[in-house]
């Protein structure tokens, strides 16, 4: 872009502090317009003449920029860099201008200057506080169809990105002994008070350069030069200390608990061709021995009647666009205030050549000095008065000014009006802090006053309006906190000296003259959500009295802006339609984010394949290699079902099945979550833990082991093998691992102390192959040294160690399909080789791999329960079917007495059986509810619901499990499962669906 | 993030690093199998629920992974003190005057 830049109508030349030696474009609507570096899009589009800048939310008036920072309610634009790149709702005060950036004014169609939402202002007695609370109630059935469409439509502004952002983002944690928020004169001056006396400092600031007030405020001279050359010397000094980090553009956005202040860093926005290695934004999350809150104060605007046109902004903003960007707002600005700050900005303006009709001062006795001054520059001061109406559309054309007491109007042509109506003390950040505020009201503003953290504010956010008690306050604090957490460094003392900057007087919250109680005016209130006066003494006429609820009720500080400018407002106008004091009505809470916050940041890196881990077993990547489908389990990829060319997963599956029925199958077994339970009372207390008895199983023997809260319901299960007398392998569901090892370590530290038992998580230590089928046997035998296979030997239940293709095994006998096999524990960096060895031995045998899914049907054909599938909580082991697993001889384990609840030992509780369908044909819907009569009226009486179903490959069948109520008693009843389109009749039957005697276990 | 001090490690953490245990000093009786049906409610069933001071246990889960007891202020969120499990409830007349005492105003 090397075309020359084109006159800046308002760019007023050696005004501010950019050079015209940078010239920047950017486009706003589509249209080109030149800019300098280090101009914001505001700053650019004033020095364009644009004020109009966008459409109200509700009304959809015309409105324009307010200020120059990050209070703005109304300049919010997209900003697009690219397609995939557009940021809807960016505050024109806070982006800076990048050559090439897009900007494009929201809410309006079809243009910005004739938009046909418009008519919501005319129609706007209808759209009065409350609207959407009274109007969208009934008919019922117009919500879906008209109501919610409507609001949905209506809701927001701007367009969210269609594309997936193609940015990263990155998070950082720091620690430090101070953290000062805010580089204006407060927080520059602690900083370096803190940081020469050997504090680790970090110092934020949410603007492109560090200063504050100085940015507008020429008045001020420190140490021999203008306060603004001041702060950039002094960021420097802090940047080339190794014991400070200074963070420009980065908003302390979020105060936590114990001074963890979240921060977040704005990285590439104001980068024309950034890096692509450069995270788009970084959030910082940082930990503070010592909090400084140097946060400032907001300037407040006049509540008057249209004082929401184009043109209408805060008097400091102007100062900042003209003293800082060189820009004037207007040629023939009007000015009306409530406090001196307005004087100072109207004689900058005047100075600048901008001609100021009249200062419009509702106070009838300000200031002499400023009196003086203003007739020293032949400025006209109408004291007593004030602004009852600002005349224009599109952009204000005219000021109607009258006595405050009453008397005739004069209606005075402006272009722009600056306004002031006092400052707020920023205490967001104290707030958050959990820090009570309290009322001054010699100043009707609230300061910090009750503590709760270790933290303190200084300077204009404390209230204190004298620059050298500010700075005064500033190196205390910064020293004080140094000297708290250094205490061996050396002492150094901190002496600045600073002029100008006199303390503003005066204030007004609420409404401003004309726009009282009675007056069918639009003075705003909030101007991002469209709130008047009129709405808020609307809401406490119609019985809000709550600050809470008034807030909620109008919206009013509900916007993104969160009410840095209208809080105050509606609070005093709240107040006074209640006949209350400002402090008993009280202010609403201040919540994070300060500002608002991307999601992007938040995420960081957590997204995508980041988002959580993926756990995958040793063997993954061959059964990968043999074309497994994987499911998800938990964090695990678990291999789901292995299909060959031409199968759907029926067939697969019914295939792995049958293969391992009738000669052998192979199982990825690993997931299983595994413990060793260790130590010389590690029976007794595995015996305590289980409901089954544990003390006499002999060593190299298995057990299948229930586990229970102490209320009785089963909490997990899995086969516990006895390694040695003082040595336990137990195995616990794939899900259930940590909080079965969490339970044991529970009572083990805090119920039974006593015992000498180390428990030791190993399901990672571990990889397990399961083989398993008629040939099994055969299959692992020639890879085996050292142990007998034989079922003499080796009898199901039962394990031993020794060697597999060479690496050690514990290698047991046992069996989830119902068929004789073993699972084979090898060290988890051998699980591969083992597995790839064994399954090319299982494949020449005319074996399969089989998944998840062929595991699951072959368990249901032998009815054995899945912890979490056949109980949900409440089934007891009675209630499975598995009450032989309860050692009815032992005195104690965890759920003896839950078990004795008279609810769980009355009759007709739901117990687990097997179900067939009579048709032979349907396969149940798990989850699918019963009932014994499926002609009763509804809603009918369910039974019980089905646990588990599936087809039966081996059985020709459909086979279920389900939870019936009084269920043991009622085999071979007729039962129905109503479903959407059918009812299913089944038979209740034992669930065990092949091999009923159990005999092919033992091989 | 809340910083809490493990007093097993001796120092404070990352709320992150610790997994909440419900309410403490809740002793499971050495003769289980005989509690009355009232006395099973008392121990499983019934919590205090408190709004203000509340004795729990925490887990340093994912540290050295002790379970231990804190006296927290359900209203301000603060941990008062934190001790060993086993360990007799805290007097904490003391510290509520220390921490008032380190209070500003």
């Amino acid at each position: 872009m090397n075309a020359p830049v084109s006159i800046q109508p308002n760019r007023i030349p050696g005004k501010g502090r950019l050079s015209a030696a940078d010239p920047l474009r950017f486009t706003f609507d589509g249209k080109t317009l030149p800019a300098l570096k280090g101009d914001t899009v505001a700053s650019a589009l004033i020095a364009n003449d644009i004020h109009l800048v966008g459409r109200s939310f509700k009304y959809h008036r015309p409105r324009g920029i307010v200020s120059a920072g990050s209070e703005e309610p109304n300049a919010l634009l997209g900003i697009q860099r690219d397609v995939a790149r557009h940021t809807p709702n960016i505050r024109a005060t806070v982006q800076e201008v990048y050559d090439g950036l897009e900007a494009t004014s929201q809410n309006r169609w079809p243009s910005l200057k004739y938009d046909i939402g418009e008519i919501n202002d005319i129609a706007s007695p209808l759209l009065s506080a409350g609207f959407y609370y009274k109007t969208f109630m009934w008919p019922r059935k117009a919500w879906d169809k008209v109501y919610e469409p409507f609001i949905r439509k209506a809701a927001g502004l701007g367009k969210a990105p269609v594309h997936k952002d193609p940015d990263h983002y990155s998070s950082q944690h720091e620690h430090c002994d101070v953290l000062i928020l805010g580089g204006g004169i407060a927080g520059l001056s602690a900083a370096l008070a803190a940081a020469k006396n050997g504090a680790r400092v970090i110092i934020c600031d949410e603007q492109a350069t560090f200063g504050g007030a100085l940015h507008f405020d020429s008045d001020v001279t420190v140490d021999g030069m203008d306060g603004f050359s001041w702060a950039q010397k002094v960021t420097a000094e802090l940047a080339a200390m190794d014991n400070a980090r200074v963070l420009l553009r980065t908003t302390a956005f979020g105060y936590y608990a114990q001074n963890y202040v979240a921060l977040i860093e704005r990285v590439t926005e104001h980068l024309s061709a950034p890096r692509a290695d450069l995270p788009r934004e970084r959030l910082w999350e940082v930990r503070a021995k010592k909090v400084i809150i140097a946060t400032g104060s907001i300037e407040r605007h006049m509540v008057f009647a249209n004082n929401d046109r184009p043109g209408i902004l805060l008097a400091s903003a102007a100062r900042t666009y003209l003293n800082h960007y060189g820009v004037g707002v207007g040629k023939n600005v009007g000015v009306y205030t409530a406090n001196d700050s307005a004087y100072a900005a109207a004689f900058d303006l005047k100075e600048a050549g901008i001609n100021i009709p009249a200062i419009v001062d509702v106070r009838d006795n300000p200031n002499e000095e400023l009196l003086a001054k203003a007739s020293a520059l032949g400025i006209r001061v109408l004291t007593g008065h004030g602004v009852m109406a600002a005349g224009g559309k599109l952009r204000v054309s005219s000021m109607s000014v009258a006595p405050v007491n009453g008397g005739a109007n004069e209606v005075i042509a402006v272009d722009s009006i600056i306004m002031s109506g006092g400052w707020t003390p920023s205490v967001h950040m104290f707030s958050q802090s959990r820090g009570k505020v309290t009322y001054d009201a010699d100043k009707s503003r609230f300061v910090p006053g009750v503590y709760a953290q270790d933290c303190v504010s200084i300077g204009a956010c404390n209230g204190t309006d004298n620059l050298s008690a500010t700075i005064d306050e500033a190196i205390a604090a910064g020293e004080d906190a140094a000297r708290a957490v250094r205490h061996n460094a050396k002492q150094s003392a901190t002496a600045i000296n600073a002029t100008g900057g006199e303390a503003w007087e005066g204030t007004l919250i609420g409404a401003a003259p004309g726009a009282e109680a009675g007056k069918v005016v639009k003075a705003f209130v909030d101007f991002q959500n469209d709130v008047t006066a009129k709405d808020i003494r609307l809401a406490v006429q119609e019985g809000f009295h709550s600050i809470e609820h008034v807030k909620r009720f109008t919206t009013n500080g509900m916007a993104t802006d969160q009410g840095k400018l209208s809080n105050m407002h509606g609070l005093a106008i709240a107040a006074e339609a209640l006949g209350k004091d400002l402090p008993e009505v009280g202010l609403t809470t201040f919540r994070a984010p300060y500002t608002p916050v991307t999601f992007g940041a938040l995420v960081s890196h957590s997204k995508g394949t980041l988002f959580e881990p993926t756990r995958k077993t040793p063997m993954h990547d061959s059964e990968v290699a043999i074309g497994a489908v994987f499911e998800d389990v938990g964090s695990w990829k678990r291999a789901w079902y292995y299909p060959k060319t031409g199968e759907d997963m029926h067939a697969a599956v019914n295939r792995e099945c049958k293969t391992a029925r009738t000669n052998v199958g192979m199982f990825d077994a690993s997931t299983l979550g595994k413990i060793e339970v260790v130590g010389p009372d590690a029976a007794e207390f595995l015996n305590l833990i289980y409901t089954n008895p544990f003390l006499k199983l002999g060593v190299g023997k298995l057990r299948y082991g229930i586990m229970c809260r102490e209320d009785g319901f089963i909490y997990d299960d899995g086969v516990v093998a006895r390694i040695a007398e003082d040595r336990f392998h137990v195995t616990t569901t794939t899900g259930g691992a940590p909080r079965v090892l969490n339970m044991m370590e529970d009572y083990l530290q805090t119920e039974f102390p006593h015992m000498k038992v180390w428990l030791t998580s190993t399901s990672e230590q571990w990889a397990v192959i399961a083989v398993q089928g008629p040939k099994s046997r055969d299959i692992v035998s020639p890879f085996v040294e050292g142990i007998d296979l034989s079922t003499e030997a080796l009898p199901h239940m039962s394990m031993a160690e020794g060697t597999i293709c060479g690496v050690p095994t514990r290698l047991m006998r046992m069996s989830f399909t119902g068929e004789m096999g073993f699972e084979i524990n090898v060290p988890a960096d051998y699980g591969r080789a083992v597995w790839d060895t064994l399954y090319q031995a299982v494949e020449e045998a005319g074996g399969c791999a089989y998944g998840t899914e062929a595991m699951h049907v072959l368990r249901a054909e032998k009815g054995y329960i899945i912890v979490g599938q056949d109980t949900d909580g409440t089934v007891t082991p009675y209630d499975a079917g598995l009450g032989w697993a309860v050692g009815k001889k032992k005195t104690d384990f965890v759920g003896i007495r839950g078990l004795k609840r008279p609810d769980l030992v009355a009759e007709g509780r739901r117990q687990l059986v097997g179900l067939k369908s009579v048709d032979g044909r349907s396969v149940l819907e798990e989850g699918a509810q019963i009932v014994d009569d499926p002609n009763q009226p509804m809603p009918m009486k369910m039974i019980g619901w089905v646990s588990s179903s599936y087809w039966s490959g081996n059985a020709q069948k459909p086979i279920a499990m389900a939870l019936i109520e009084d269920g043991f008693n009622l085999m071979g009843k007729k039962l129905y499962v109503p479903m959407a389109n059918e009812v299913i009749e089944v038979e209740v039957c034992k669930a065990v669906f092949v091999d009923e005697e159990g005999g092919r276990l033992h091989g | 993030m809340l910083l809490i001090h493990c007093p097993y490690c001796a120092e404070e953490r990352p709320e992150t690093e610790f997994a909440h245990a419900g309410e403490a000093h809740i002793e499971r009786s050495t003769q289980m199998g005989e509690l009355t049906d009232e006395g099973f409610a008392n121990f499983f069933f019934y919590r205090d629920n408190t709004k203000g001071i509340t004795y729990e246990r925490w887990r340093h889960i994912h540290g050295c992974g002790r379970f231990f007891n804190a006296a927290r202020d359900t209203v301000s969120d603060k941990f008062l003190v934190t001790y060993k499990a086993g360990e007799p409830k805290p007097d904490l007349s003391e510290i509520d005057n220390q921490t008032k005492a380190g209070a500003k105003s």
